[in-house]
């Protein structure tokens, strides 16, 4: 940190003629490149890690490199526990999760975007301000609700709230919605079509660029979450890839390179997703702090 | 006679259009009431009670939350938190913005830099706790090796997680690789400062550091204001890392409750105790805590947050 803002504190002097390279500009790479590597290690450590056999993860000091790599111990991490069908679990409800999140919030935002109803306003500051109750002042009546509905132990309690809209999807929808010209949608509304055709066939398809930051932002935060899980799911084969990592992580409390193969195993389509639409990570994100700030 | 007409027709083209934005909204409204504002009630209710799932909740008043003042863990929980959010709060975001100062500067490889920084906040935090504890192991991790080599003698290694005064500390280190969200939202708050102001500055005769205490940190204090009550928000409801690391050690929250983080406590009460009244008496309290932090940033906020648009 030091190293990052004396960068901007000491520059050379601004006011003279610029030369081609600056020193301070050196610095900022320099100090990119350290700070680069310094975030690495830590992947670098685990996926290293994951490879070795167990007799050269406990030496001090450690060292690096394994003498040879063991592809084996991905397939013990698959295999001790049932890491395929975990994947499948949370491939369904991360996907119900996400399909959920992008219907009900475009169809809920696109009510708030275009019609004028009274109350309209007041509804819309309540929905926002929901997001300000922390998940711990909720989670007991809801454990409750969901317990008298009969969906302990199952994917309904993860699922079926996302099919009734989710407070910051609806808000950064109806911010897009708000953008496209109402133009086209007198122009479909003169040519006969109602208020649903107008928002399947004109306010859909030009909101596609948000739709899919929320289906990635929600698909993702389903995935990563825990304690959701954690509090529904008991059934061992109904777990997410977290809760049995989490699992792993107490059955197998030593071995660390097996533990390491799992967490790989379960960041890595996380990684993936992240490489493919990093745009969508980082709009959904500049989005929160610029509109709520 | 016309007009009167023409009145009417608006008048039911109204009508219709409020039933029909609120046919769009109805589903956000269930769910709002159901998931929402119906728990946050319900959760107030219960807190005044005594239930345990089997029995029908019991009135007992503010009986929960007298007990809270005399519950030595509720007290732990409270300074651990605290002891995590004033420290990592502040560190977390000046490493964010340093992070973004760097990445503002129009640097080749923008796009590399950013996704290392931004890829560990995106991860699960489930692996990245597991990964953390094999970092942090005392005697075979590669945070002590790297310690050892720069001399720190083999006894006197921080033992991370084990010992309790090197508890909190390990969660704050944890913090600052997934800076990356504050990071991207700083980011794009310097990306958004005025051309012009920096240009204006520069022909006065400002130098680097001017232009930085002067037009950048005001022009992004609204971002910095977000991000502190993010953080605040964040440190109450830190769950996951503390729940993995805390496992088999001591109560489920690390050696003499050194990480029994807030939300961890209400989680334990819970679920692990099957205090449902109680835990929802700790859970208002937190959110109490949160607004009345809340509050006072906002209130100190026009002392140092700039709003382009405000008149003053």
């Amino acid at each position: 940190m030091s190293q990052a803002l004396s960068v901007s504190t000491h520059p050379p002097q601004i006011g003279s003629p610029r030369p081609k390279v600056r020193p301070g500009r050196v610095v900022s790479y320099v100090a990119l490149i350290v700070l680069s590597i310094a975030f690495l290690i830590p992947f670098a450590w685990l996926v290293l890690s994951s490879f070795k056999e167990s007799d050269e993860i406990f030496l001090f000091p450690p060292k690096w490199i394994p003498t040879k790599f063991y592809w084996s111990n991905y397939i013990q991490a698959t295999t001790v526990i049932p890491f395929l069908r975990y994947t499948l679990n949370t491939l369904l409800v991360a996907g119900l999760v996400a399909l959920g999140n992008v219907l009900s919030s475009a169809f809920i935002a696109y009510g708030f975007a275009r019609f004028r109803f009274p109350g309209k306003n007041i509804l819309f500051i309540i929905m926002l301000a929901t997001t300000m109750i922390p998940y711990q002042v909720l989670m007991v009546p809801q454990y409750i609700l969901f317990r008298d509905l009969g969906w302990l132990n199952s994917y309904l309690p993860l699922i079926v709230p996302a099919f009734f809209g989710s407070a910051f999807y609806i808000f950064l929808l109806r911010q897009f919605m708000m953008g496209i010209p109402y133009d086209l949608d007198e122009a479909a509304l003169i040519d006969g079509a109602n208020a649903f055709q107008r928002f399947r066939y004109i306010v859909l398809p030009l909101t596609r660029p948000a739709l899919t930051a929320v289906a990635i932002l929600s698909f993702q935060g389903a995935w990563n979450d825990f304690l959701a899980p954690l509090i529904y799911l008991d059934d061992h084969n109904l777990f997410t890839l977290q809760l049995g990592l989490n699992l792993f992580k107490g059955s197998f409390r030593t071995d660390w390179n097996l533990l390491m193969a799992a967490s790989v195993l379960t960041m890595l389509p996380m990684l993936l997703l992240f490489f493919l639409a990093q745009r969508y990570f980082i709009e959904g994100i500049t989005f929160t702090g610029s509109k709520e700030g | 006679m016309c007009l009167e007409g023409s009145y009417r027709t608006l008048n039911r083209l109204r009508r219709r259009e409020a039933w029909t934005g609120l046919a769009f909204v109805s589903p956000g409204v269930i769910g709002l009431l159901v998931f929402a504002v119906g728990p946050f009630l319900a959760s107030g209710l219960l807190s005044f009670t005594n239930y345990n799932l089997l029995e029908p909740p019991k009135f007992i008043c503010v009986a929960n939350y007298i007990l809270l003042f005399h519950d030595h863990r509720f007290y732990i929980a409270l300074w651990v938190t605290f002891y995590y959010a004033i420290v990592s709060v502040p560190l977390d975001l000046a490493v964010a913005v340093g992070l973004a100062l760097l990445l503002n500067q129009r640097v080749c490889g923008l796009g590399i830099f950013r996704t290392i920084f931004y890829l560990p906040a995106v991860l699960p935090p489930v692996a990245t706790a597991v990964l953390w504890n094999w970092i942090l192991n005392p005697d075979f991790g590669i945070l002590n090796a790297a310690l050892h080599f720069f001399g720190i003698p083999k006894e006197s290694l921080p033992q991370w997680l084990i010992a309790p005064e090197w508890t909190v500390p390990a969660y704050i280190l944890m913090s600052l690789w997934g800076v990356g969200t504050a990071m991207i939202v700083s980011l794009a708050g310097l990306q958004d400062v005025p051309k012009s102001l920096i240009e204006a500055a520069i022909l006065d005769g400002a130098g680097t550091w001017a232009r930085f205490w002067h037009i950048t940190l005001p022009m992004i204090s609204p971002v910095l204001f977000y991000n502190v009550i993010q953080g605040i928000i964040g440190s109450f409801s830190y769950f996951t890392t503390p729940f993995i690391l805390g496992q088999g050690v001591g109560s489920g929250s690390g050696t003499n409750d050194a990480g029994l983080f807030y939300a961890l406590y209400v989680y334990q009460q819970a679920f692990s105790n099957l205090n449902l009244g109680y835990a929802s008496a700790l859970a208002w309290v937190m959110l109490v805590i949160i607004l009345l932090l809340t509050l006072l940033i906002f209130r100190s906020s026009s002392i140092w947050v700039y709003y382009g648009g405000e008149r003053r």
